[in-house]
This record gives structure tokens, sequence and C-alpha cells, in this order.
């Protein structure tokens, strides 16, 4: 139950992070390429729900996808199993989707 | 007789001796035309080495006990012709991967059997033995899937070539697995539920990376990964139902 449910997790947030890894991309070189200020960029970003729900989402689906691989590759390359590894990614994830929120925070809010 | 013993092909076989602390022992042993792997080592148990320990039965490709490990493969040893797979005269025979070695070319099978009861693998019927057999079409898309996979031997060569089964001991591994798609596309099954929450368990389905290694390796034809694949899917249904 646990194992499908984490695996309907992952393959969904990983549905949701291709299009949005490729938009962040194509985003970075646009305003690289186009020579826009770090003040420039922040003054299109501030007060957007459009780019806070963006990269609200973007952190969410990564918070979700990371540790799930993380957990799988932990348990098939070390003897770490059960309930300590669950709570070490499952706080793994709070970690990322914290520090990813804050992020978004600063830039939109 | 002496001269054509001298001038005769010869192989360089190695075979393990011992358990797992065991080594590799080196055997000259005539070539002999369309020799198979398991001559090989029964003419090395014969004349050589009469301590050898090894299984088969059949010979023919039926029983699924003679596997083990052909330079480096998972190997059915009855029906792998020496030409196939001698790479400059050498052959190198140890015992099936991924599994305890008891003695020279014997593994214990125990793990591998148990996974199979752990994957739900034994049929639960729906009629008793005193009414009539269940009519199942043979077209029946369920039923040509559960067909795809029904020849399986019980060799474990899948399960010795899988690296997930190496990596993590609980993996139930192909063979289970593709013994449970058998059971969950069965309609005279009587609990195809209790199948899919089986290898929903910590170690069942969700834990194959679907790189093929057991397609590749198995010897009849078997394609556990697609079974594998179809019980994912058929786990994520059930889960949205709220049967898992
Ligand atoms: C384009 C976006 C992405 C897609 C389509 C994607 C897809 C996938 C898929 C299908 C798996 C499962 C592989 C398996 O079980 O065999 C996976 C595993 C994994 N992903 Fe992603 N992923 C993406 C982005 C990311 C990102 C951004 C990270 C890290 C922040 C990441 C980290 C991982 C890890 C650690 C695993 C575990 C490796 C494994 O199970 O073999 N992925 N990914
Ligand atoms: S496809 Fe799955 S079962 Fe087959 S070898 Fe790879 S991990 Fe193992
Ligand atoms: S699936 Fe193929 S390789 Fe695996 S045990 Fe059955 S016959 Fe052997
Ligand atoms: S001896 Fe029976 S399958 Fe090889």
């Amino acid at each position: 139950m646990l194992e499908a449910r984490l695996y309907l997790l992952q393959r969904a947030s990983a549905m949701l992070l291709a299009p949005l890894v490729l938009l962040h991309l194509g985003l970075i070189l646009y305003a690289i390429e186009g020579g826009l200020s770090a003040g420039e960029i922040l003054g299109r970003t501030k007060g957007s729900l459009f780019w806070a729900g963006f990269y609200g989402l973007f952190v969410l689906a990564a918070a979700l996808h990371a540790p799930i691989g993380l957990r799988n590759i932990l348990r098939e390359w070390t003897h770490w199993r059960g309930r300590s590894l669950d709570l070490a990614t499952g706080g793994f994830a709070l970690l990322l989707l914290a520090l990813g929120l804050r992020a978004v925070w600063a830039v939109t809010a | 007789m002496q001269d054509t013993a001298e001038t005769e092909e010869m192989l360089e076989v190695e075979i393990w001796r011992g358990a797992e602390d065991g080594a590799l022992r080196t055997y000259r042993v005539p070539r002999r035309e369309s020799q198979t792997v398991l001559d090989v080592v029964t003419w090395v148990q014969r004349n050589a080495e009469p301590a050898l320990a090894y299984r088969f039965a059949c010979r023919v490709g039926m029983c699924g006990s003679c596997a083990m490990q052909v330079n480096g493969k998972p190997r059915w040893t009855c029906r792998t012709h020496v030409a196939k797979v001698a790479e400059g005269g050498k052959l190198r025979i140890e015992p099936l991967a991924n599994l305890p070695k008891i003695k020279d070319l014997a593994t214990d099978m125990a793990p591998f059997f148990e996974k199979w009861a752990e994957a739900r693998g034994r049929h639960e019927p729906t009629r008793t033995r005193h009414e009539p057999m269940a009519p199942v079409s043979p077209e029946n898309p369920a039923r040509a899937a559960a067909n795809a996979g029904i020849e399986c031997i019980n060799c474990a060569v899948c399960y010795a070539a899988c690296d997930v089964v190496g990596w993590d001991g609980s993996y139930l591994g192909p063979a289970a697995l593709n013994r449970a798609w058998t059971l969950a596309n069965d309609e005279r099954d009587a609990d195809r539920c209790g199948v899919l929450r089986a290898v929903s368990q910590s170690g069942g389905c969700h834990t194959c990376h679907s790189h093929g290694s057991c397609v590749e390796h198995c010897p009849v034809g078997i394609n556990p990964t697609a079974g594998i694949a179809g019980l994912k899917r058929m786990t994520l249904a059930a889960l949205m139902r709220g049967e898992l």
C-alpha cells in the first residue's frame, strides 16, 4: 500500500517535473540572453500569482519526487530499511519543501 | 588410443568448489560434438571429481533444476551448447547468483521459492473439485496475458540475472512476480485482490526498475518485465478504487 502510493507519487511528480523543468530552463535562457538584471527579474516576479504558483508547484513536485527516489537508492545501496529510513527521507522531503517555498516566497512575495 | 587422446581438443573448465568461502578449480575436459555445459559438468563428476555436487533431472529443458552461471551469465546448462558459450576454449561454471551456495554448483533454492509464496503464488480456487470446470475463453485478453507467463519452469535464471535481487534481499524477483501476474489475470482465482496486496508490500512489484535483464536471460522466452509493469498498473488501479 505505502509502496504503491509512493510509486504513484513519484511517477505523478515526474510527469509534472518534465514540463516544469523545460519551462524553467527556457526561462533561464530567456533571462540571460535577454540580459535582464536581477532587479528587472524581481520586478516581474514580485507579486505575481502566476510565478508563485509555477515555482510553488515545482518545489512541491521536487520535494515529493527526489526523497522517494533517494529512499529507493538507499534501500538498494545500503542496509538501511524500515521506519528510520522512512522518517529520514520524509524529513528530507520537508526540508526541501521548506527551503524551496522560502525561495519562492523571497522572489514573489 | 593414446595418440588420439593427445591430439584431442580439450576445454579448460573452471568450476566452483565448496560453499560461500570456496574457490574455482580448473579441469581439462575433452571437447565433444553437440556438447552441452551439463555434459561438461557430468564428465568432470564422472572422471575427475566424484564428489562434485550439482543438480539436474530432465536434461531436456523441462524441469528447471540445472541452472548455473556460465562465464558469468545464468543459463539452463542442459540446453546450453558449449559451442555457443565457450570463449577461447574456456568455461567458468559457478553456482547460480543471488542464492546461498550450499556446495559446489548446488545453491539453496529456498529463498527463491519462499518468495513465490510471499507473492501469493498459490491459486485460490472459486470452485471445488466436485463442480464442473469453469469455462475460460482463450480469446479473453486477461487469459492471453496469463498464458504468456504460465510456461515458467522455475529455473531461477531470471532471479540470478536481476541486479535488484542482488541489491535488495527483500525483493520478490521476476519469477515470483510473473507467477503473481498470471494469477492476477486468472478469472478462476477467488482472491485476485489478495495477489495485488501481496505484491504491493515492501520488496514487491514497485521495486522493479524495468531494465529487462530477466527477459534477456529467461530460457523459455517469458517476459517478467512486462508482467511486472502490468502488476504496477493493476495495483495503481486497485489503489484508486480503494481496494489495496
Ligand atoms: C524532468 C523531470 C524528471 C523526470 C521525468 C523524472 C523521472 C523519474 C522516474 C520515472 C524515476 C523512476 C526510475 C525508476 O524507478 O527506475 C525517477 C527516479 C528518481 N528521480 Fe527523477 N525525474 C525528473 C526530475 C528529477 C529531479 C529534478 C530530481 C532531483 C531533485 C530527481 C531525482 C530522482 C531520484 C533520486 C530518483 C531515484 C532513482 C531511481 O529510482 O533509480 N528526478 N525519476
Ligand atoms: S526488469 Fe525488474 S525483475 Fe527484471 S531484471 Fe530488471 S529489476 Fe529485475
Ligand atoms: S521466468 Fe523464465 S528464467 Fe524465470 S524462473 Fe521462469 S523460466 Fe526461469
Ligand atoms: S536438467 Fe531439466 S531443465 Fe536442465
